[in-house]
């Protein structure tokens, strides 16, 4: 990253907020051992329970944020939560991306053939919006982090591709890849050493910046009980599990605020930080976009 | 033009072929048993699965079973929903329409809010007003539906009482399945309304208001940037200097001249919008349980319900395809400058 572009974060307020928020849910996911110590040494990512009480219960000294539904630790949840959204996040960012990758560039590449077929089949994923067709999927895989995270990435793919296969086409015009041409390069040499290094920059950083989106879509599964498990620290599933408390007592409407409020906040902040930090990027790489 | 058109609509069945029939392998993971459900009519059936099973070759290899699929699908028949308790075409015909309603009014929300706060952001640029709209869209962009969905229902229904979420009231039930109503258009609104039954439409209309602002909420941050820099844009033109050097009023030059031009972009991305709120139903109508397509989509996904989940996603590509389509056709009806090919 040069400094141009640090500079420019830095100028401007709303992407620095982004940066810090960002930064903050990162170090909570890299330190949730030393945050809130493991409960279950074989799945860290299970939440502690407090008792077998149904209710949850407000923050206490024991349970700082509270517990909700059958006595879930909201602390925990919420610290394992985070470093749950950074690998949910991060993989299948990473793996749509190569996919993605792959196939735009044997698109763009070979053209012709090749690329209708290919661009076709991206066609089809599009033709269903992506949370729909994530949740058909997870439900046919069967209710499961990872089988989430292999829908999410099925989803996530094509608009890399097409992304990619942009790029790529209009650096495959340029000059130095006829001189590399005529010098006698292989098509190989061509892709990998010419093309790739001038064409995918921008493509990596929209991609890395989807994290955020990615998150929120793995959430909402989870929310439809498409993804993570009862008793996982998943953002989402906090939130189906506050469900069914959301109206409270006769009494008092408000008395399970904290099961919503905690999860909804780190969800919300988490997805704030990225899309302020992705605006910030998007004038940068493209100062005509809005 | 035209030829754009029919090249889009001859890639529709492609398209919608390509997503059932992926779908379609992915269901081969699960046992027979369970598939049989797509092919059983009545749910006395639902006893004797062995005997469907043999009878409709699902033990087959998946390019037949997918033959036979789409086969019955050409005779209207989607099989029966276990988890809707419905044959699947007939659950189709129930929700779809209360989800398109919902849909409609959203959009209605999203286009109202989205001009006047990206007309005022525009007009006050760098003012606290702009900076107000700028971080109740961020906000609202960033604001996931489904937390944001309770927050309203804990305010709203918890505390205030206001907007019960579920079906509609028993009576009103009773009243629009009794035989003197006449469903004119199947959407509940305007129906009530033809009917002059107010009763209905006010119940109807409770059971709107919470998801579609919830709905509204969520998608109209877009909207506020659009017009805000599409009224920018106009505000800086050169009509816009002449109409003030007329010594026409502020509010004139504003809203008559440079709002009605701004808004062109704002049409066409509200054909856009529309279609994908199609994803935001599914979340926002199972928060309210608002008897929409969204919700039996859902609940078919939850209780693996196969030919509700196989019906569901092949409306929901069709809509979404077409979808696509008209507002590709719109975009060139209102800005010429553009031309399809």
């Amino acid at each position: 990253m040069n400094e141009r572009i640090w500079k420019r974060i830095y100028k401007n307020k709303t992407s620095l907020i982004g940066l810090v928020l960002v930064s903050l849910f990162f170090l909570t996911a890299l330190f949730a051992p030393v945050l809130a110590p493991v409960y279950n040494k074989n799945n860290p990512y299970q939440m502690p329970q407090a008792s077998y009480q149904i209710a949850p219960q407000p923050p206490s000294a024991q349970n700082w944020l509270g517990t909700t539904e059958q006595q879930y630790d909201l602390y925990y949840g919420i610290v394992w939560g985070a470093r749950l959204a950074f690998k949910i996040g991060i993989t299948v960012t990473f793996f749509a991306f190569l996919i993605g990758l792959l196939v735009g560039m044997t698109a763009a590449y070979f053209g012709g053939k090749t690329d209708e077929i290919l661009m076709r089949l991206t066609d089809v994923v599009f033709a269903v919006p992506s949370l729909v067709l994530a949740m058909v999927i997870a439900a046919m895989l069967g209710p499961d982090i990872q089988h989430m995270m292999i829908a999410l990435t099925a989803v996530a793919w094509p608009s890399y591709a097409r992304l990619v296969r942009g790029d790529i086409l209009s650096v495959k015009q340029r000059n130095f890849v006829t001189s590399a041409r005529t010098l006698g390069a292989g098509d190989c040499r061509i892709l990998l050493r010419h093309i790739l290094p001038n064409a995918i920059y921008p493509s990596v950083v929209v991609a890395s910046l989807d994290i955020g989106y990615v998150v929120l879509t793995a959430a909402s599964l989870s929310f439809l009980g498409l993804g993570a498990q009862p008793g996982s620290a998943d953002w989402g599933q906090l939130i189906a599990m506050a469900r069914n408390w959301v109206l409270g007592t006769p009494s008092n409407p408000f008395a399970y605020w904290y099961t919503v409020v905690f999860p909804g906040g780190a969800i919300f902040l988490f997805v704030l930080g990225w899309n302020l930090l992705g605006d910030a990027f998007r004038d940068i790489l493209d100062p005509r976009q809005i | 033009m035209l030829r754009f058109v029919i090249r889009r609509l001859l890639l529709l069945p492609l398209v919608v072929l390509g997503v059932t029939f992926l779908l379609f392998l992915l269901t081969q993971r699960l046992s027979p048993e369970m598939r049989a459900s797509l092919y059983v009519k009545d749910p006395r059936q639902m006893g004797a699965l062995e005997e469907v099973i043999r009878q409709y070759g699902l033990r087959d290899n998946v390019v037949k079973q997918y033959g036979r699929w789409l086969k019955n699908i050409a005779k209207g028949d989607l099989g029966y929903s276990p988890s809707a308790n419905m044959p699947v075409a007939r659950a189709i015909k129930e929700y779809l329409p209360a989800t398109i309603q919902l849909a409609v009014v959203t959009i209605l929300l999203v286009v109202f809010f989205g001009v006047w706060f990206g007309a005022v952001s525009a007009v006050h640029k760098d003012k606290w007003q702009d900076n107000a709209a700028r971080l109740i869209s961020v906000g609202g962009f960033s604001l996931p539906i489904f937390v944001l969905g309770l927050l309203l229902l804990m305010l709203f229904y918890g505390k205030l009482g206001w907007f019960a979420p579920g079906g509609y009231s028993v009576q009103t039930n009773m009243l629009v399945h009794a035989p003197s109503f006449h469903h004119y258009t199947r959407f509940l609104l305007i129906d009530s309304l033809l009917n002059g039954n107010l009763k209905v439409f006010a119940d109807v209309f409770a059971h709107l208001v919470l998801p579609a602002v919830t709905l509204c909420i969520g998608s109209f941050a877009l909207m506020v940037r659009v017009m805000r820099s599409s009224m920018l844009e106009e505000l800086n033109k050169e009509y816009v200097r002449t109409a003030r050097a007329k010594g026409l009023s502020e509010y004139q030059v504003i809203y008559k001249h440079a709002g009605k031009n701004a808004i062109i972009p704002v049409i066409t991305l509200a054909s856009i919008q529309f279609i994908r709120l199609l994803g935001g139903t599914v979340i926002v109508e199972t928060i309210f349980d608002y008897p929409g397509i969204g919700r039996f989509g859902v609940i078919a996904a939850q209780q693996l319900d196969i030919a509700g989940i196989l019906g569901f996603s092949l409306m929901v590509a069709v809509l979404f395809v077409l979808g696509n389509l008209l507002s590709d056709i719109l975009y060139t009806a209102v800005d010429p400058r553009i031309r399809l090919e």
